[in-house]
Parts: structure tokens; sequence; C-alpha cells
């Protein structure tokens, strides 16, 4: 019986009608949920919720990692009933989730252990909660005191609240409160529609420091949608964008790293190793983000030999020279000092929270969308993700240096294979055709961990839901587990650890 | 030690002695070049096209304030737009971030149009505080580049300090989004005067992509003087540094 349950799609492949997904009863929809989520080889990607004539659709799509498949699980709410049992308290890593449901349908969930606002969308449910009046937890006592940082931060960073609840120097608690990055994008791919440049610009601007891997995840969600099957020269052309970004961007945080600790050597030698790295994606595209590079059916810049030529040569060059560095911050007894066994989130708290990428993958849980539900070329190449145990402040710089190599390791690789095959990328195609009554599900591995993309059709192919998640969303949870019982001055560092995104989450 | 020194060898000297006159790698998009023969149905085909409206449907030209840089018009037309790797292009006053047809060279930038208080007090030393305000951490990035050993803004004194107290102004990225409007007010009125205001990247000068979105508000921005635009999108730090030494006059 359990087949009649959910829809099995695979990842960016042949779409769900949503028609012929099963509708459950919220009792069968949540058992099934509990049970699935109960074992470690599933995990949520999205659940989301939109408004029907009659009430609220709810679906959820849940990743099985050893078989590669998606799982869609529907349910639908016409009772007009203002609340529902929670999946949380049985599954924690739900809570973001239905969080989100509560702050923009206003629908309670019983039994939710944190049920507060996630990001204020200028949707939500209640108008007259506002940013400034979030319901921080507290805590009362003579001895305790807290401390506030930000919206505006003391750095060059995006802006987000923290509020820490101390014992002297040690944080016993802190609580992350987001929302202020909210531009209302979500809404802004339907409105876009049909205009697939619009929609691509967008995406690439989720989150800025993620464009290819966010403008890859919409890409593939529109050529999935179209029946499009992207040939393998733009395939493997994505797949080195998407390790380029990887690189520079791991690059760059271990020179942050470095900085936080007041280590000066590491820290220029590592920016201006990722200068080389994203100046060679400007070389390519023409932006040092790669913003431009992905689109939906083809590229306007299509990989040449020249170009192939350059990204081994500065490869070669970064790689050696970032080895060099990093065996000198990873050995000096100063920076180990501040490094080890700090911010440490266990392998059991990684998987309550939800984590994903790389957050999962510094304390031993694999999670990894390119081993798991390969798409573009990965589908073709065997991916065995780095990985670190310890789930320390180490262990997360550590991981990077491993995944430097490794994406060197696959761009070569994937170079190889470009030279020798057919070379037939073509133009982008920004008026594709959706198939009508669908959901499709596009799921990519950016530097940060995995990036889901979801949208649904109406019967005449438009777009009438698009949702994203960041990996940042879960992950979020992951660093306020960190710093417990941490200096309240080792805050930066974990922070930076991570250095998750505010306007992935906020959208 | 050994260690060290290889490094120190390897990374040599990165820095870039002449801000104003490097040449970035021909596909960059800075300065748009628009062709003086550009026919009125290139122009209102561009503009239709135009996913920011940024092109004015009868003349053809380019306004940089609202441009994403996405290139479209170039691939559309590509004997009557093209962006140049020209990345000076700051602009002093809101009407000069927009390019005409036949127009080389950048007129962007009037000496003029500043403050003559900016240029007294902070020719020398600038500090600024940051805010981003529904940024996509694209320009934020870049313009903490802007202070490494690449492009090394504070050798002439201008670099991002943590406190508004302690700032000459702020320089704003994002659109504004409702929820950051309050932070970014009281940021500002924590700045003493005169304090100056710059908008950093195409989504802080107009609001870009996310123009016209409900969860937008941009009345700091209507309301306030703009001492500088730095168009881009993100900007690249040359086109912010070389900015900002033209407002100052470096």
């Amino acid at each position: 019986m359990t087949s009649l349950r959910y829809t099995e799609v695979m990842n960016a492949s042949v779409p769900a009608g949503t028609e012929d997904i099963p509708v459950l009863d919220y009792s069968l929809f949540r058992e099934e949920l509990i049970t699935m989520l109960g074992r470690e080889q599933f995990h949520c990607l999205n659940y989301f919720c939109h408004r029907i004539p009659e009430g609220l659709r709810f679906m959820c799509c849940i990743a099985d990692d050893e078989t590669g498949t998606i799982r869609i699980l529907c349910h639908e709410k016409k009772d007009g009933g203002t609340s529902l049992r929670s999946l949380s308290d049985s599954c924690t890593a739900m809570h973001i989730f239905e969080r989100e449901i509560h702050e923009r349908y206003g629908l309670g969930f019983e039994g939710h252990p944190w049920l507060k606002p996630v990001r204020y969308p200028h949707d939500r449910a209640d108008r007259r909660n506002v940013i400034s009046t979030y319901p921080f937890y507290e805590m009362e006592s003579e001895v305790l005191h807290e401390v506030g940082v930000g919206p505006v931060h003391a750095g060059v960073i995006e802006p987000g609240h923290f509020r820490f609840i101390c014992n002297g120097e040690k944080v016993l608690h802190l609580e992350i409160q987001l929302g202020y990055q909210h531009r209302g994008i979500e809404r802004l791919f339907t409105e876009a529609g049909e205009n697939g440049l619009r929609r691509s610009l967008l995406a690439e601007s989720i989150a800025g420091d993620t464009a290819t891997g966010h403008g890859l995840a919409h890409a593939q969600l529109s050529e999935s949608l179209a029946g499009f099957i992207p040939p393998p020269s733009l395939e493997i052309e994505r797949c080195i964008a998407l390790e380029m970004e990887r690189i520079g961007i791991h690059i760059g945080d271990t020179a942050a790293l470095c900085a936080d600790v007041a280590y000066q050597l590491g820290q220029v030698a590592c920016e201006a190793l990722r200068t080389l790295i994203i100046n060679t994606t400007q070389f390519w595209c023409g932006n040092r983000f790669g913003k431009g590079l992905i689109r939906p059916g083809g590229s306007d810049y299509p990989l040449t030999e020249k170009i192939a030529d350059e990204i081994l040569r500065v490869l070669g060059e970064v790689e050696r020279r970032y080895v060099n560095v990093t065996d000198c911050v990873y050995t000096l007894p100063s920076v180990l000092g501040r490094f080890e066994e700090t911010g440490t989130v266990s392998r059991q708290q990684a998987l309550s929270a939800g984590a994903v990428g790389m957050a999962a993958r510094s304390c031993g849980l694999v999670r990894d969308i390119r081993a798991s539900h390969p798409f573009q070329y990965y589908r073709q190449m065997e991916i065995k993700p780095a990985l670190q145990t310890k789930g320390d402040v180490m262990a997360r710089g550590r991981l990077r240096v491993m995944e430097v190599r490794e994406s060197a390791g696959i761009i070569r690789k994937l170079v190889e294979v470009w030279k020798n095959g057919e070379k037939n990328t073509g133009r982008p195609v920004y008026d594709l055709r959706f198939m009508p009554e669908s959901l499709a599900v596009s799921v990519t591995e950016g530097w940060r961990g995995e990036i889901c993309h979801v949208a649904l059709t109406d019967a005449d192919g438009r777009l009438v839901d698009y949702r994203i998640k960041d990996p940042s969303l879960h992950n979020w949870m992951a660093l306020a587990l960190a710093v417990r019982n941490q200096e309240i001055s080792d805050f930066p560092l974990c922070n930076k650890s991570f250095n998750l995104s505010y306007c992935g989450n906020d959208l | 030690m050994i260690k060290e020194i290889r490094i120190l060898a390897d990374h040599r000297i990165q820095y870039i002695a002449d801000l104003r006159n490097q040449v970035l790698s021909e596909r960059f998009r800075g300065r748009p070049v628009i062709s003086a023969e550009i026919t009125s149905s290139q122009a209102e085909a561009a503009a239709t096209m135009c996913p920011t409206a940024a092109i004015d449907g009868e003349s053809g030209s380019i306004d940089l304030g609202r441009c994403t840089f996405c290139n479209a018009c170039a691939f559309m037309f590509p004997g009557v737009f093209r962006f140049s790797a020209d990345y000076r292009i700051a602009a002093s006053e809101r009407s000069g971030l927009i390019v005409k047809p036949g127009q080389t060279g950048w007129s962007g930038f009037n000496g003029l149009a500043v403050r003559p208080v900016i240029r007294r007090l902070f020719r020398r030393a600038l500090k600024l505080r940051q805010v981003s305000a529904g940024g996509d951490n694209s320009c934020e990035m870049e313009l903490h580049a802007a202070g490494n050993v690449n492009f090394d803004m504070g050798r002439y004194g201008i670099e991002f300090v943590a406190s508004p107290r302690h700032a000459d102004g702020i320089v704003i990225t994002g659109p504004v989004s409702e929820n950051m409007a309050d932070a970014l007010e009281m940021t500002y009125r924590a700045v003493p005067s005169p304090r100056l205001i710059i908008l950093c990247g195409t989504d802080a000068i107009s609001g870009g992509l996310f123009a016209g979105s409900p969860a937008v508000k941009r009345d700091f921005i209507e309301k306030h003087h703009i001492d500088l635009y730095v168009p881009g999108n993100p900007a690249h730090p040359l086109t912010f540094i070389t900015g900002i030494m033209d407002m100052l006059g470096i």
C-alpha cells in the first residue's frame, strides 16, 4: 500500500503531475513522514504550503539518499481549522518549515517546541507582527546577562540579530533572529512567469555569493518543466562553474578564519588566491561571481579551449599555493589553539537540526547531493564526499582544504572529458514552454550545501508557485548550537566557520 | 619559518599600483557603448526586452542605475549595444548614470556636484560604515575586497569602520528591504554631521530587480541627498575606489 502514499521523482528530471500526487489525510501524512524521517537515509528537502480554492495544500519533498529518489507527499486542508498536530516534536529538523508555514498562513502547530517567526515576509499572516517585536527567549536570573548584536554588524556583512544569554564570558544560549534581508523574491519569480531572463537574474541574486549554485538550481528546474535535456558539454561547463564557485569561496573563508584569529599571513595569502580564482571566472563570463554564466537551455559563454586552459593553469597555481598556506595555517600552534574544540557540533545535533552540506560533513554526516542525487554531469561521475568528524571550527576549516583539492580534481577530469567530447552547447532559451499541472524539484550542491528549488504550474503551464530553500535555512540552527558553552569572544570565529547566508534565508 | 618564507615568496607583491588605469578582462561588463546609429525599432525592442527597464524605448540610452549588466541587449543587437571593460562608471549625480547613444568616455562624474565640505574634511581620511539592506552579499563581498591586498583602498585613508559613531558616512547596498528600513535610518542618524551617503550597486541605486517589490521600502533613499552612485551587479572594487577618489579629488 505504501506505493500509493507518495509520488517519486528524480532530481531535476521528469516532473510529477500534480493531479497524480496522492492526497493523504493529515494523520496519515504525518505518520508517513515521521516513519520516513526517523531513518537517516531520508531528509526533507522542502516542505511548504500554498492556498487552493478550498483551503491549503501542503507539499513535502523527501530525499532518499540511498536510492537517489525524491518522494513527494501531499495533504490538503479543507476544514478551515486553525491548527494541525506538529511534526517537529517527533522530528526536530522539520521545525523551520512548520515555522515558515505558521508565519505565512497563520496556522498553528500543536506540540511545536519553538513556533517563532522565520523571516517576517511581506505576505505574513499577521502584519501587526513586525521585526522589532520578535519574541526572544528569556531567562530570569540575577547572574545572567544578555548581549544583543545587530542587525548592523561591525564588519561588512549582511544584517541579522544575535541575542546571547551569557553567564560571565560563557554563552548559555544564542538565538538568531533573521528576516532583515527579505526582498519577496519567491513572489518575484512567479510574477516573472515566462520571462526566463528575468528569472535567471533573480536566481543569481537569491544569494549573490552562490550565483552559480542557485542559478543552476533554477536553470535545471526550468529545463525539467520543459522537458529539455541539456547536452553533455553544457552539463560539464555548469559543473566546472559550480566547482570554481566552491573553490573561490572556500579559499576566501580560509582567509576570513585566519583574520579572526589575527593570523595575517594566512589571511592575505588566501585573499590573493581567491582573487586569482574569481578573476578567472570573470575571464570566462565577465563577472567575478559568475553572474551571467548559468542560463536555461544553453549558455551565453560556452567554454572555449582558451578559457579551459586558463582555468587549468590558474587551478594548478592556486592549488599548489593553497596547500602550502593551509599546511602552515593548520600546523601553527597559535591557530590550532583557537580552532580545535571550538564551536563543536555533534553528529547527533547536526542530524536533529537537519544540517546539510559542509555543516553536516564536518561532523561525520554525509550529505552531498552530488553523490546522493546527482545532477548535470555528476551523474556520469563518482563523487566521494570529503568528510571530517569532529564538528569543531578546525573540522570545518580542514574540510574546506579537502574540498578545494577535491573540486580541483573534479574540474581537471571535467575539462579532460570536455576536450575530448562534442561541443554543442547552444544559446540560452528564455521562453521554454512549461508542462501544465506539474511539480518539479531541482536540487544542487552549492558550496554551503543543498539548494532546493520547487516549482508548480497550472493548467496552462504558467508558474503558480516557486519555492526556494537555501542550505542556510537549516544550518543557522547548527551555528546556534555550536556556540553553547563557548566563550562569547569565539562567536565571530564560529560564525565565520559556517559562513551562512542571510539573504538566502530571508529570500 | 621556512614555510612562511615560501608563502611570501609565492605571494610576491600583489597590490595594484595604479587603480585608475587597469585593464580588466575583455568580457568584464562596465561602461556601455551604444551606437549613434541605433534605430527607433531597435531601441524599442531592446527596451521591451530589458528585464529592469534600464533602456529608454525612444532614444536607446541606458540608465546604469537600473542596469543589471546582464548583457542581454548586446546579445540581441551586437553591433548596437556593447559593454566595454571600462570600470570607471561612478557618478556624482543620478542623471550622470544615463549613457546616451554615440557617447564615448564617461561623463557621469561632475566634480562641481560634490559638496565642498566633503573634499575639505575627508580628502585625507574617509571612514565609512557599510549597511546592507537587502543586499545579496555580492556587493558586500566586493566592498570587503576593496580593502584587501590587491586593491588596498586603505592607502588613501579610506576604510570601513565598525561603529557609525566613528564614521563619516554610510555605504548602502541592497534595494532597502522594509525590514531593514528602521535600522538603516538609525545607523545614519548615529553618524556625526557632516555625513555622506554612497549607494553601491544597482539594487541600492534603483531597487534593480527588486524595484516595486512589496517587501522593499525606499523612503530613505528618496528623502536624502546622495553623494555618490556606484553602479554594478555587483559594483567592482575598482569602480568603488576610483569613484571615491574622484569624489574626494584624489
